[in-house]
């Protein structure tokens, strides 16, 4: 019995082999147009914080323009020498200055740009809390009269006619 | 009360900014590389014989490299400036000839060597600067855009003006005119000879 | 001949503008009716040329008039008839004319819509908007006329860029426009608020409803910007922070923080000076976006072709309104009377968080828009701002606006107790803290940030409920904004549903492909079963057959494509999308690749929920629309008249 149960599944087994090694020579599954995913993965991750030079306004990860593909092809160049993402970062700032990061550098120079918001948020929040205490107090819920309404109540009152 | 006028003054404030923003063009980058050593090269020559050229043989000299292709159509206008700045011997000029072989050079379902680059490249250098002239001291082929990168090239023509100790001192993205010959790299000249 | 029929008709109406503006605006300073009177006909008259202008100018597009040089640039004999219409607004100086026809069609309805308003502040409203008008025409006839003549006639045009020539285009810009022009009707009534002295809440209950129907258009035009993008531009992205994107963000915070303001200003007097001063402001970031995108000072995908000439223009153009109006709200905001009491727990004090975080996030946007112009401007060299600094710096400021929807609805007007709130809100609370949970322990992919987005969105959704049910069990009619407000916020709440799951989850593939090869993402297969080449009416493209199937069972046939248009070198991408409402799959043809046998690089996309963006804001718009209609506005007898 039990010798049968196993021939049976070793014929399944060996028909499954056959059946998958058929389907797979007939549709094959697309390899990845980059040489090693892993490496690609991580130069997707860096190209999309670079901007493309020539391009208006665009992403080195996304770009297809000439230096864009060399420039890509340099990162991976760098990820496979091991590179950290902040050294393949400062080699193209030593080369083609600040411009080509989209993530800015926190120095002197753009802390207001990076600290500027949170100061902002900081300041309209104390501005809005002092705001409100200073109106916990009732104050007059009227509504101001214009110029010209207060000299048309002031001639009415003065003329006596009734409204 | 004051604090009314608080909005007024922001709007002015980025009103002064917008202003002098529109004179500046956004589209120039500025090098980063001025004041620092030119990045060394070895590459090869419009010469066949195999010898090969980079900064270190020009210490000691004060000298302008020139960014081209014969694909680049400013680089055909302000061809005519090099070969006249040349002509009057103001200083050695090298051609570093960019990305002249592309993609679509290669013959259908072909790749190109880089032999094949490098023969295509000389032979189209040679045609065009025999017909527009030859300004150069010395012509050398950055065929992949390496050398480019390393100096920060981004379009052509670009044009640098370099040192007697290998320092990069000046940098002109696109065409060299004759208003920046006189404003700038004249007077550039000057003063790096001198020295 | 028609042509400079157009051009006439332009001229004329730059002087009835002028007219427009001056005589009303006199007419209330001097108390003659008959003057402000004249506020309405000059509005209909201006409208009536503009009218005719931009149907010349439409007529010569139609009619392949190519010695009109605007015409010439950006149209072609080849293209659709459709596109030919729209390519009226492809180009700088034909979208001006849009901006005027639409700025002069807002006057119109101001004009026709406004019969319970006082004489005076129609007249004041009206002469306002006559002025801006006065200004974007002269800028059309001075410096940017598309009446030009281009002699000889060329044979045909360049061509609308490739890009453009989508059913998109057709509706993006003309209700994006919608939006801009219509903030001018706001900022004309808060101008008007000013000028009369009467910044009250009768202002404000006028101002609402043309708010809320900029607004609405606004959204729809930014949602259509983004939707268009993703399926136009072939890698599934659908915002860049470019500087044009940022350009119509900025008006529509100011925009949503202006109805909210607008609702206390409206029911409790209050906030008066800074409802006014937000209306200022929405209206000022759209003539702010006009000068960024076609002065050339920022560089963009989208920027107009620029010419210094004419940001200087825009820039004076800029200075004297906004100035002027800043300088009149300086001078006369002080004298608002200040409203009720406010309590600190109260919908007064949350709908003015809101308003002020909102500003405080448009700031942040602005900040990262021009922050590359000011360093350079301050000779510091040259940098670039982008996404990153966005998204690190915008979603943060933007979770406590979303978060506020709720007890801003919860919380009662002059005061709410703490404990009282708190203890409604408790099932919203629950569902975030689910919501978080779910993601963080049983989705392998799921980040900290993927938990904090559904939280956000579970916490909304509930929370509205809460608020629905509450309110259906109490008697009394609810009225139409009651659901307006609620739908809109779900639609938020979509939106940030479809970011966080987008985000989250998508899956990119980047292939490549030969015949019967596939790929296969989550349990969706994609085969390549062929290639063609294919003409269109003005391109040639090359179109591939992709099949896709699900769970091993045919799905979906796609096409992506390769296109060469004639008039450009460059190609173009037209990806193949199969959407469905939990899904989008995006297939990108790319080059072909060398080799021995034939191959080609193909990116394939597995977007999950990304159409809940645009759900999300077909929501918010109709949200809106709600709120408009609500029986208040339509009461013929406004009896806020004081």
């Amino acid at each position: 019995m039990k010798s049968s149960c196993l021939q049976l599944k070793a014929l399944c087994l060996a028909a499954c082999l056959v059946w998958t090694g058929l389907t797979t020579a007939l549709a094959k599954e697309a390899l990845p147009m980059a040489q090693d995913p892993v490496l690609e993965k991580r130069l997707v991750l860096i190209s999309e914080e670079l901007r493309c030079l020539v391009c208006q306004n665009e992403s080195l990860a996304s770009s297809r323009a000439e230096l864009a593909n060399d420039l890509r092809e340099e990162v991976r160049k760098l990820i496979a020498q091991n590179q950290s993402d902040q050294q393949i970062k400062d080699y193209l700032v030593n080369r083609y200055g600040d411009f080509v990061l989209y993530r800015p550098q926190v120095k002197p120079m753009t802390w207001v740009l990076w600290f500027g918001p949170f100061l902002l948020l900081a300041a309209a929040v104390w501005g809005m809390f002092s705001y409100i205490r200073q109106r916990q107090s009732a104050q007059t819920a009227g509504v101001a009269l214009s110029d010209a309404d207060r000299h048309k109540v002031q001639a009415i009152l003065k003329s006596g006619d009734a409204p | 009360m004051k604090k009314f006028f608080i909005p007024l003054g922001i709007f002015l404030v980025l009103v002064a900014f917008l202003a002098v923003g529109l004179k500046r063009n956004p589209q120039e980058i500025p090098s980063p590389l001025l004041g620092k050593p030119a990045p060394l090269f070895s590459l090869s020559t419009l010469d066949t014989g195999g010898a090969k050229f980079g900064p270190q043989d020009m210490r000691g000299k004060v000298w302008m490299l020139n960014v081209w292709a014969t694909w680049c159509a400013a680089c055909r206008d302000e061809h005519p400036l090099l070969v006249a700045l040349s002509k009057a011997n103001q200083l050695p000029i090298v051609g570093l000839n960019y990305k002249e072989v592309q993609a679509q050079d290669a013959p259908a379902g072909r790749q190109l060597t880089p032999e094949d680059k490098l023969r295509i490249a000389r032979e189209r250098s040679a045609v065009w600067l025999q017909r527009l002239g030859d300004p150069y001291v010395v012509s050398v082929f950055d065929l992949d855009g390496r050398v480019g990168i390393d100096y920060g090239v981004y379009g052509v023509p670009e044009t640098y003006i370099i040192d007697k100790e290998g320092v990069i001192r000046f940098k002109q993205v696109g065409a060299v005119t004759l208003e920046t010959l006189q404003s700038q790299i004249l007077p550039l000249l000057q003063k790096l000879n001198a020295s | 001949m028609i042509v400079e029929v157009g051009h006439f008709a332009l001229i004329l109406a730059a002087f009835v503008a002028l007219l427009q503006g001056v005589l009303p605006l006199a007419g209330t300073l001097n108390g003659h009716q008959r003057w402000q009177a004249l506020a309405r006909p000059t509005a209909i008259v201006q409208f009536l040329l503009i009218a005719v202008s931009y149907a010349v100018l439409t007529n010569a597009a139609v009619t392949d008039d190519f010695s009109v040089k605007y015409i010439a640039e950006h149209s072609n004999s080849l293209l659709p008839v459709q596109y030919k219409v729209a390519s009226v607004w492809g180009g700088h100086e034909g979208s001006l004319l849009l901006w005027v026809l639409m700025l002069s069609g807002w006057t119109l309805a101001v004009a026709l819509f406004s019969r319970t308003l006082p004489l005076a502040m129609v007249a004041r409203v009206i002469a306002v908007l006559g002025f801006v008008s006065v200004g974007f025409l002269s800028f059309i006839l001075i410096t940017s006329s598309p009446f030009e003549r281009l002699l000889p006639a060329p044979l045909d045009g360049r061509d609308l860029n490739p890009l453009l020539q989508d059913p998109g285009l057709v509706i993006h810009p003309p209700m994006l426009y919608m939006g801009y022009v219509g903030f001018s009707v706001a900022f004309a009534f808060a101008i008007s608020a000013l000028l009369s002295g009467r910044m009250d809440a009768a202002w404000a209950r006028w101002s609402r409803p043309w708010t809320v129907v900029a607004w609405i258009f606004m959204t729809i035009g930014i949602a259509l910007g983004s939707w268009w993008a993703y399926y136009e531009l072939g890698w599934g992205g659908w915002w860049f922070w470019d500087p044009v994107e940022n350009a119509s963000l900025m008006p529509w915070l100011f925009g949503t923080a202006l109805i909210h303001a607008l609702m206390v200003t409206d029911k409790r007097g209050g906030f008066k000076a800074w409802s006014v001063l937000l209306a200022i402001g929405a209206f000022s970031l759209c003539l702010l976006g006009t000068f960024l995108v076609r002065s050339g000072v920022l560089t963009s995908v989208h920027a107009f072709a620029s010419d210094p000439k004419r940001g200087v223009f825009i820039l004076i153009f800029l200075v004297i309104v906004v100035g002027i109006s800043l300088t009149l709200f300086a001078w006369r905001a002080p004298r608002a009377t200040l409203g009720g009491k406010i309590a600190l727990v109260s919908r007064e004090s949350m709908l003015l968080a809101n308003s002020v975080l909102l500003v405080v996030a448009t700031g942040a946007v602005l900040l990262g828009t021009i922050y590359p112009l000011i360093i350079d401007a301050l000779n510091l060299g040259k940098l670039s701002v982008g996404a990153p600094y966005f998204n690190a710096v915008f979603v943060p400021l933007m979770v406590p606006v979303v978060f506020l929807m709720v007890p801003g609805g919860i919380a009662h007007w002059r005061e709410s107790r703490g404990k009282e709130l708190g203890r409604q809100m408790r099932w919203p609370a629950l569902a975030a803290v689910l919501a978080a949970a779910v993601i963080l322990i049983f989705s392998e992919r799921g980040t900290w940030l993927t938990a904090m987005g559904m939280a956000l969105a579970a916490w909304v959704v509930v929370g509205l409920l809460v608020q629905i049910v509450a309110r259906v069990q109490k008697p009394g009619r609810i009225p139409l904004s009651f659901w307006g407000m609620h739908l809109a916020h779900l639609g938020i709440a979509v939106v940030v549903v479809g970011i966080t799951l987008v985000k989250g989850y998508e899956i990119e593939r980047d292939v490549r492909m030969g015949l019967n090869d596939t790929v296969s993402i989550e349990n969706y297969t994609f085969e390549l079963v062929g290639l063609n080449e294919v003409n269109g009416p003005n391109y040639k493209a090359m179109r591939a057959t992709v099949n896709v199937s699900k769970d091993q069972k045919p799905l979906e046939v796609l096409y992506p494509e390769k296109r060469r248009y004639f008039s450009t070198a460059m190609p173009m991408t037209e990806a193949a999308i199969d959407a469905g409402p939990l899904r989008d799959l995006y297939v990108s043809l790319g080059e072909a690749i060398e080799g021995d046998k034939p191959q080609w690089s193909v990116r394939v996309y597995y977007k999950p929920f990304v159409s809940w963006l645009w759900y999300g804001a077909i929501l918010m718009a109709l949200g809106g629309l709600l709120a408009v209609s609500d029986r208040r506005y339509r009461k013929s007898a406004l009896s806020a008249a004081s």
